[in-house]
């Protein structure tokens, strides 16, 4: 019992650390979110044509959050990397999984954010009309995908943390690996936002999908964040 | 001294020979003595590299998994799993490549167009991608284990990935298209020869496979030896010089 609460009390104190450095140096609002904006204003330009972006805008969305997330993801490494701090927690007796889910929480309350700007911005540029339930829905495609993103941005950040050349790595091993969030997460958006004619009941067998990549991700994680930055 | 550093042994020349001959009678059932199929024609001469390369791809990768687990899990953990590993890898990116190149030819051919969004398809686009990103980790530099750890974990979680990632693509495509394309293809009754070939395929390209790792797991470790014996020569040379 006591291990559970002073593991939690881990998980609490790192996840703060990071949303305290992320509240003081305001990335998040100052560059990250503007960058998403600016993406999706991007694919209003690609995209030139109304239909086509209200059928498309619950992608649009996901890809505008996994291109920010992979900003994100850096940040909350370099943080740790630049000056040591990974190490210096491990060498504090900090346990891995504690860092890991920590970071992760960190990560998915950032990415929670982001995601909510990025619906909100959907629904005024794209015009996309939701109903209540549909509120509802994208609420916990929402919450369910930033979990699993949260996790594996997390376990793969790690595995590129601090080495050289990672700004470019992270990408090509992330983007491969999220793609069932983007897939699961695109579908059940689309049901929430009844576009191309979905109905909201076809988007809870994706969410399914986003809590098992969550879940396995989850687990997964806590075992592996150990090995990888345990040099 | 003068001895240069190679990677093959008598075994392993052996080994090539045996390889170039399997491959040579493959070439020679498949291009000239086999039948033409009778809906595919001629086309169905690819399927003796597309199919064989893409085992031979998926038992590279296994393997890599296997030597990842080893390595991981061993008390010595030797770096031989880590080299045997990720040229398991190496061989195995090359061999899906040559499958996915193989593939949408004949495709271009069959179904007239270089690809299609089949599940398939996709799921075996981001094997290859993925696969790609592995070996870019073992170049990341770093100490050689460090290497080998990183590229262990990710060698299992490739493991864990793929078949998430095949199982949403699958469900993905499932609500766009009613029959994937593929699945007409895979309906073809083969003739005796046919399936021969296609076995001596799998036989040579396998063979092919433990040939190129063979080597170019010595390679790897003829590298890392170097690599020891710069660092080695760096620090007798500081050594020297502090002694001055």
């Amino acid at each position: 019992m006591t291990s559970v609460r002073s593991s939690s009390r881990v998980v609490r104190s790192i996840a703060r650390k990071d949303l305290l450095i992320e509240w003081n140096s305001r990335i998040l609002t100052n560059q990250v979110a503007p960058f998403a904006l600016v993406v999706m204003i991007m694919f209003a330009f690609a995209l030139d044509n109304e239909g086509i972006l209200q059928r498309v805008a619950p992608g649009l969305v996901w890809l505008a959050t996994l291109f920010s997330m992979l900003v994100v993801v850096q940040r909350s490494f370099s943080v740790e990397t630049s000056d040591g701090a990974l190490d210096a927690l491990r060498v504090a007796g900090v346990s891995p999984s504690g860092i890991f889910f920590g970071k992760s929480l960190a990560l998915m309350v950032q990415l929670f954010v982001l995601q909510a700007i990025l619906m909100a911005v959907a629904l005024v540029l794209y015009n996309v009309e939701i109903s209540a339930w549909g509120v509802v829905e994208a609420l916990v495609t929402m919450v369910a995908a930033t979990c699993g993103l949260g996790f594996v941005g997390t376990l793969y950040g790690g595995l590129a943390a601090g080495a050289r050349g990672r700004e470019t790595l992270l990408p090509l091993l992330l983007l491969p690996v999220v793609a069932p969030v983007l897939i699961g997460a695109t579908r059940a958006t689309e049901a929430a936002f009844g576009a191309a004619g979905t109905e909201l009941s076809e988007g809870w067998s994706w969410i399914g999908l986003l809590a098992v990549f969550a879940v396995v991700f989850g687990a997964v994680g806590s075992i592996a964040f150990g090995p990888l930055v345990d040099e | 001294m003068t001895r240069t550093a190679s990677t093959g042994t008598v075994a392993t020349r052996r080994l090539g020979v045996l390889a170039i001959a399997l491959l040579s009678l493959t070439v020679l059932l498949g291009l000239f003595v086999s039948d033409e199929d009778v809906v595919q024609g001629s086309t169905v001469r690819i399927m003796y590299m597309h199919v064989p390369t893409i085992w031979v791809a998926y038992m590279a990768f296994a393997f890599t998994a296997v030597c990842a687990a080893v390595y991981l899990s061993g008390k010595n953990r030797s770096l031989a799993w880590d080299r045997v590993g990720g040229a398991s890898a190496e061989i195995g990116v090359l061999f899906v490549a040559i499958s996915l190149v193989t593939g949408s030819l004949w495709g271009r051919i069959t179904w007239g167009t270089y690809w299609v969004w089949d599940a398939r398809l996709t799921s075996t686009a981001f094997l290859f991608i993925t696969y790609v990103g592995y070996l870019a980790v073992r170049r990341l530099g770093g100490t050689q284990r460090q290497r080998a750890k990183r590229s262990a974990v990710l060698a299992l979680l490739a493991v864990l990935e793929i078949p998430l990632v095949h199982f949403s693509v699958r469900l993905w495509r499932s609500l766009h298209q009613e029959a994937s394309v593929a699945n007409r293809g895979t309906n073809v009754e083969l003739d005796g020869l046919m399936l021969f070939t296609l076995f001596l395929g799998l036989v040579s390209f396998t063979v092919l496979y433990v040939w190129m790792v063979l080597h170019r797991q010595r390679g790897i470790a003829l590298e890392d030896a170097q690599s020891d014996k710069g660092l080695d020569r760096a620090i007798e040379q500081r050594r020297a010089e502090s002694v001055v």
